[in-house]
């Protein structure tokens, strides 16, 4: 057992928490920005964004990496204006692990913003108004930190989904090992090839890195409390 | 220092449509709940946008449907005071204060420490809105509100979450911080006693109309409307038909009434107000009906009766209400036989 620990390729470990954080990032504004704009839309509106923004959530993943590749394959337009004009490729590259996790772990950001934002009192963002204050430190003072507690569980879940996608990663961004081969990866190509200790390895590895993760974040998120009584 | 208002705004179902004008002092809205009094409010702040009309503040015009004038909230910048005082749930009421006021935060000290002594809230500074009484939360929004010196001040339903003793201890200590104020104040309750104390006039709302505008201590005395007459709290109005210029039929208890003043054409229902109502105990002839008692309530001050025509079981029953103290004392704690309707104090309305 030890054997197998010391001769490890630890890079997946690297990729996967690279992959998540970055995903995190990039689905956390878009989330937010997502359910600002929503928000505003009429109501048919509304339903039909809504449910398009929610498709990743309840699609196979295999359906967004099928997307992402007809997006970016360099055989297809798009893909072969990026590589053309900006020399960038997302077919079989890190950058193709990120979008496929970001992809399918905005609709929690999305959503969990959402609901957040609803949740808070019209009254407050209305005295707000009246007391001068720009849409933008409205925004950012009053409205977020109230909606706190909502983005931060809605960013933990986007981490945790980020970090253990598997479907859209695989056809976007291959089985690279250093380069594209995150922790799931390595999971399924080990088990599929027989090796099942170092597969068990990984999924340990994983397990322990999506607890600590997810319980480092739930405390961060909830120290120097919010101060509203929050339903027991 | 002046504000006009002159507003129509279409909701389904629902018809809001008001103009009234405040010159310096304070001015109420008394209506019912869902009238359209926080509305109307919303309108002036620029929360909610009319269809048509005017809103102008000393010369500003802040909305004008014709030269398609409609200021942002921000640039309206009148002072709101919310049912719920909308204090920021996570700032300590010393951040609340502070972000209302512009300029750098070191700057911002010196103005909030002043503030906060003149509300009365030292040390409680650091504490978080849902550390603060009702009553220390509403002086910290009235603090929030005033430090940028708004024009206008507007209370929506300022005591509503408040009770007994306290309401009567704010409503004091809010009139002595509101005499500071120079500006107009526009106030919004459904409570005739809140509007009474506050206000030197008063607007009436019913079912989202202006119906009636004037002084507060004339609309009181003498209601005009039927509605007017209901808003301010009187109980006993009936129908009536004319019978000479100075008699009717009040057709809801079938009894014929003497006026002092004269009946006008338009005149079309008459009002008394329960605690107006002269218990008798032998006919008096003019005004004085022979009742039944037909239920009684008390208060801790006051005996709440109803009683009906005794010649006619099918009128309306009539409230009277009597001090508790002088009705004893006059040795008659009795329910009378007779209820006389006395002449000065029935109100002619539309």
């Amino acid at each position: 057992m030890s054997e197998i620990v010391q001769n490890l390729d630890w890079s997946p470990l690297w990729i996967s928490l690279k992959t998540g954080i970055a995903a995190t990032i990039i689905a956390f504004f878009l989330g937010i920005f997502a359910a600002r704009w929503v928000m505003k839309l009429n109501n048919r509106m509304k339903w039909i964004v809504d449910s398009l923004f929610t498709l990743p959530l309840v699609l196979p993943p295999t359906v967004a990496g099928f997307f992402l590749l007809l997006l970016f394959s360099l055989r297809r337009p798009f893909g072969q204006f990026l590589m053309i004009h900006f020399n960038i490729r997302i077919v079989q590259t890190w950058a193709g692990c990120v979008i496929a996790a970001a992809v399918i772990a905005f609709p929690l950001m999305y959503r969990n913003a959402r609901a957040a934002f609803e949740q808070v009192d019209m009254n407050m963002i209305y005295a707000a108004r009246t007391l001068q204050l720009s849409e933008w430190i409205i925004f950012w003072k009053i409205v977020m930190p109230i909606a706190r507690p909502g983005i931060a569980s809605g960013a933990v879940l986007t981490f945790a989904r980020a970090l253990g996608e598997y479907g859209a990663t695989s056809m976007l961004a291959g089985n690279i090992l250093g380069k594209t081969r995150t922790i799931s990866i390595a999971i399924a190509s080990e088990t599929a090839a027989g090796n099942f200790d170092v597969a068990g390895v990984w999924v340990v590895v994983i397990i322990l890195v999506s607890f600590g993760m997810v319980f480092l974040i739930n405390m961060v998120s909830h120290r120097g409390s919010n101060p509203v009584e929050r339903w027991k | 220092m002046a504000l006009q208002v002159d507003i129509k705004k279409k909701f389904p179902g629902f018809y809001l449509e008001t103009a009234f004008e405040i010159n310096g002092g304070c001015m109420g809205i008394l209506g019912a709940s869902g009238c359209g009094k926080s509305m109307t409010l919303k309108c002036i702040a620029g929360i909610e946008t009319p269809d048509e009309g005017r809103i102008v503040l000393n010369g500003r015009t802040f909305y004008d449907s014709q030269k398609k004038i409609n200021l942002r909230t921000q640039e309206r910048g009148v002072g709101y005071l919310f049912q719920n005082y909308a204090l920021f749930p996570t700032m300590t009421l010393e951040e609340n204060i502070a972000i209302a006021i512009p300029g750098k935060n070191k700057e911002k000290q010196g103005t909030v420490q002043a503030v906060i002594r003149q509300f009365r809230l030292e040390g409680l500074e650091k504490r978080y809105p849902s550390e603060l009484s009702g009553g220390q939360q509403q002086r910290g929004a009235l603090a929030r509100m005033l430090v940028h010196k708004p024009e206008l001040i507007m209370l929506d339903e300022p005591f509503s979450a408040l009770d007994g003793f306290l309401k009567d201890v704010l409503q004091l200590e809010m009139l002595e911080l509101l005499q500071q104020y120079e500006g107009n104040v526009l106030m919004v309750s459904h409570n005739r006693d809140e509007i009474f104390k506050f206000c030197d006039s008063m607007t009436l709302l019913s079912d989202g109309r202006g119906i009636l505008t004037g002084s507060v201590r004339e609309i009181f005395e003498m209601p005009k409307k039927m509605e007017a007459a209901r808003l301010t709290g009187c109980k006993n109005i009936s129908a009536i038909t004319k019978i000479g210029e100075y008699q009717l039929l009040a057709l809801d208890w079938n009894m014929i009434l003497n006026t002092r003043e004269k009946i006008g054409d338009h005149t079309a229902f008459v009002g008394v107000r329960a605690h107006r109502l002269m218990p008798a105990w032998e006919n008096t002839g003019e005004n004085t009906m022979k009742i039944v008692q037909d239920g009684y309530t008390e208060t801790p001050f006051e005996r709440q009766y109803l009683f009906r025509n005794a010649k006619d079981e099918n009128s309306s029953r009539i409230w009277w209400i009597a001090d508790k103290e002088k009705f004893t004392a006059n040795g008659e704690g009795e329910f009378p036989p007779y209820m006389k309707f006395p002449k000065e104090h029935l109100m002619l309305l539309e």
